[in-house]
């Protein structure tokens, strides 16, 4: 049994495909994913979000404005923005995280943060 | 070359100079219709999720969130008209603010004010000319929309639906957009997205939909995705218009590449004939001055 799982986001669908697990950050705090997963909707926070493939490579993204829904072993992960970890730009996300520190807007600060902090991580 | 004939010439030079600007724009624009069309596609399956969760989330929340709560007496309402901003389209801009038009008419006899929010320089425009009142303007994006440039819109738009009325907050917002229904078809329609009608169908959906668990609360997922969805409908919106906008201006440019043709085929008959003119008078005149020598010769 396998989770079938869909990283979209308005622009394009960002990747989809069978997996065997998806670790991910909700508002919460820290939730894992298996197949057989009780029926969810929740808000995630800015931050990766991890699709472990059966034995396959792990499929990093960047999730900002996210939200995840499970259902029958068919999860969605819907993201206003997203990208892969391994593309993002360190120095423009750096310059604009100490953009927005200046102007204080904490959105976009937590923002950039989250795109440094999966960067890092990748 | 006589002097009819040379300016005829030129005239066809002229146009069929002009015949490949608007064929290299009809190309131009079959090719980014394909493309316009493909993000709408690629924006359905965000669309499609969002509204089943949004569907969930509703059915467990008690729905009074204040982007659906309706407002017994509406006062002012914003109009969203989405135009290009570039012309040579035909009537795809016109089209989209003579339906604003007639929205605003209707809004108005119901006692609402209405405030523009425009998109697309054509939109700007035509208001600024008649000297009337902008709410907002958005240009620069008509061909090729971002989600962030629906979001921005979007934003302004729910931050005045959120203010109390004395302030300037508004009770309703409506989109006019161009709806891309296929290739040959593009209409303009008028729709409401705010307050938002979330659909609660009382008929049995296909499949009941599974018990959800929320995290962190029903309420709380309701609030973070009905403002997505409001962005979410006001970013097709964009990329229907825009698709319907390169399909507009394929068709304009058709027509008038076809036009380009019928002057060339005209002005090709008329240098013809003057042509033919001109050698049989240079004939006539050649056959006439002999005609005189020879005379002149026998007489003597």
């Amino acid at each position: 049994m396998a989770l079938y799982v869909e990283l979209v986001s308005p622009e394009r669908s960002v990747w989809s495909g069978e997996a065997s697990r998806v670790i991910t950050r909700t508002i919460e705090g820290d939730i894992g994913i298996l197949p057989g997963h009780t029926p969810l909707l929740a808000v995630l926070a800015n931050g990766l979000v991890r699709i472990v493939a059966e034995g396959g490579p792990e499929v990093r993204a960047v999730v900002l404005g996210g939200f995840l829904s499970v259902a029958d072993d068919r999860v969605s992960i819907l993201a206003e923005w997203s990208q892969p970890a391994d593309e993002v730009d360190v120095a423009s996300a750096e310059a604009e995280l100490r953009q927005a520190e200046q102007a204080g807007d904490a959105d976009a600060a937590s923002r950039a943060r989250a795109l440094l902090a999966a960067a890092s991580g990748a | 070359m006589p002097a009819q004939v040379r300016v005829l010439r030129r005239r066809i030079r002229s146009v069929q100079a002009t015949k490949k600007i608007t064929r290299a724009m009809e190309l131009i624009s079959a090719s980014r219709i394909v493309k316009a069309q493909g993000r709408v596609n690629e924006a359905r399956p965000y669309a499609d999720e969002l509204t089943r969760a949004l569907t969930a989330a509703a059915s467990k929340a008690t729905v009074d969130h204040p982007l659906t709560t309706e407002h017994a007496s509406a006062k002012r309402a914003i109009m969203i008209v989405v135009t290009s901003d570039r012309g040579l389209a035909g009537a795809y801009s016109s089209t989209a603010i003579r339906e604003g038009e007639g929205l605003a008419g209707l809004l108005r006899s119901e006692g609402k004010d209405v405030v523009p929010f425009l998109v697309g320089r054509k939109g700007v425009s035509f208001y600024r000319f008649r000297g009337r009142e902008i709410g907002g303007e958005w240009t620069g994006f008509s061909d090729n929309p971002r989600y962030a440039d629906a979001r921005e819109i979007a934003d302004a738009a729910v931050e005045r639906f959120l203010a109390p009325t004395e302030e300037g907050g508004v009770d309703e917002v409506h989109i006019v957009f161009t709806e891309f229904v296929n290739m040959g078809t593009q209409q303009a329609v008028a729709r409401r997205i705010l307050p938002l009608v979330v659909e609660e169908t009382t008929e049995a959906p296909e499949q009941a939909l599974p018990l959800y668990e929320f995290e962190p609360s029903a309420e709380r997922v309701l609030d973070a995705l009905l403002p997505k969805y409001v962005v979410s409908r006001v970013f097709d919106a964009l990329l229907q218009s825009a698709a319907s906008e390169h399909a507009a201006r394929r068709r304009a440019m058709k027509a008038a590449t076809d036009n380009a043709e019928e002057l060339v085929k005209a002005y090709t008959r008329e240098a013809n004939a003057a042509r033919q003119a001109a050698i049989t008078q240079e004939i006539s005149e050649i056959v006439g001055g002999a005609n005189a020598l020879a005379d002149a010769t026998a007489a003597k």
